[in-house]
């Protein structure tokens, strides 16, 4: 079978790729893996949209610009990257209700939009209040040893485990 | 250090999204653009989340080791402080498992299908960044996002250039808990 059209690969395979791609990305572009600071800045450039002066004089937006830069181009590459890996491997499938949802909480679409808007709200906010999300701290910054990113790592897993066990029970 | 081409802007870019499809890519081969594997690990069900961090965070490590004592990479340790970390972590764990994708593998969950991750979790990613940034100025004068001691600190810094005398024991602890995973868990 070809290596490209399996589903699904060791996680010890994709986590040593991962790790690999992060040292490439740290000698070619001097940069590390990171996902969260992308949405901020899109969203710095949807109000702009709205209110221009807003977002050129609030303080937010002048550290952390509403521009495109090589994380936000990650971003964008992550949805096509995932898509080949799909398409490839007939994994692709418009799911509208993951099934663990579907089956343990309801099927309906409507109740778990709206709690997939507020989780997506709390963890913005968790991402930037941490400095950081599973990628930027779980992975970059605990693999150079980032005494913060540490404590983020673990704090992301304290509060998930009791979240889910809370939601599902145990 | 490739300066000249760290300054390339417009072929940044184009590594930039080079780097992202190389990164979705592997994500959905491991699995985790979906909602039930990601949640699975957060109800200790499924361990495949752990497993590619822990080995994503050894391989890191170990490059970081070999080239940041020649000179030739820079380190990216984010500002903070341990109270802000907490207090972060724990409010991204509670997003974490209320939403089932975290920032990344929600772009990834994306380009796998799944409509609750685009339309509900992106939009809700979108609306609390750009509430984070109404809220800055006041969490900012108000002090709660003051820096301490370990801002920006890593411990790459403190080992004198040998860095592979620290790390090396620090994988082989990273590989122990790999292997009781395993055994425990499966």
């Amino acid at each position: 079978m070809n290596v490209f059209t399996m589903v699904k690969w060791s996680p010890y395979v994709v986590g040593a790729l991962i790790g690999i791609l992060n040292i490439i990305s740290l000698l070619l572009s001097d940069k590390v893996i990171g996902t969260s600071t992308s949405y901020a800045r899109a969203s710095g450039m949807i109000r702009k949209l709205f209110d221009r002066e807003y977002v050129e004089n609030n303080e937010f937006y002048l550290k952390t610009a509403p521009e495109v830069d090589w994380a936000f181009m990650l971003v964008i590459g992550i949805v096509i990257g995932s898509f080949i890996s799909a398409m490839l491997s007939g994994d692709f499938n418009i799911v509208a209700v993951p099934p663990m949802w579907a089956n343990e909480i309801s099927q309906g679409f409507f109740l778990r939009f709206i709690v997939a808007v507020f989780g997506g709200v709390i963890i913005a906010i968790g991402s930037r209040w941490a400095g950081g999300c599973t990628s930027g701290h779980g992975i970059s910054g605990t693999g150079q040893l980032s005494v913060l990113s540490w404590i983020a790592a673990a704090a992301f897993f304290v509060g998930g485990i009791v979240t889910a066990l809370l939601i599902y029970g145990l | 250090m490739m300066t000249k081409l760290h300054e390339n802007k417009g072929l940044q870019l184009l590594l930039g999204l080079l780097a992202g499809i190389c990164f979705g890519f592997l994500l959905h081969k491991g699995g985790v653009t979906k909602y039930d594997i990601i949640v699975g690990q957060l109800r200790l069900q499924d361990f495949t989340v752990l497993k590619i961090m822990l080995s994503a965070v050894i391989v890191t490590m170990m490059g970081v080791s070999f080239l940041y004592p020649k000179g030739l990479i820079k380190l990216h340790v984010k500002a903070g402080s341990v109270k802000n970390s907490i207090i972060g972590g724990l409010i991204f764990g509670v997003g974490f498992a209320i939403l089932g994708y975290c920032p990344g593998t929600i772009a990834g969950a994306v380009g796998n299908g799944y409509i609750d991750g685009l339309l509900g979790g992106v939009i809700g990613i979108l609306v609390g960044s750009g509430l984070f940034a109404s809220m800055y100025g006041v969490l900012k004068r108000h002090n709660i996002l003051s820096e301490d001691r370990y801002s920006k600190k890593s411990l790459f810094d403190e080992m004198d250039g040998r860095s592979f005398r620290y790390t090396i024991p620090m994988v082989l602890v990273l590989i122990i808990i790999i292997l009781l995973v395993e055994f425990l868990a499966g």
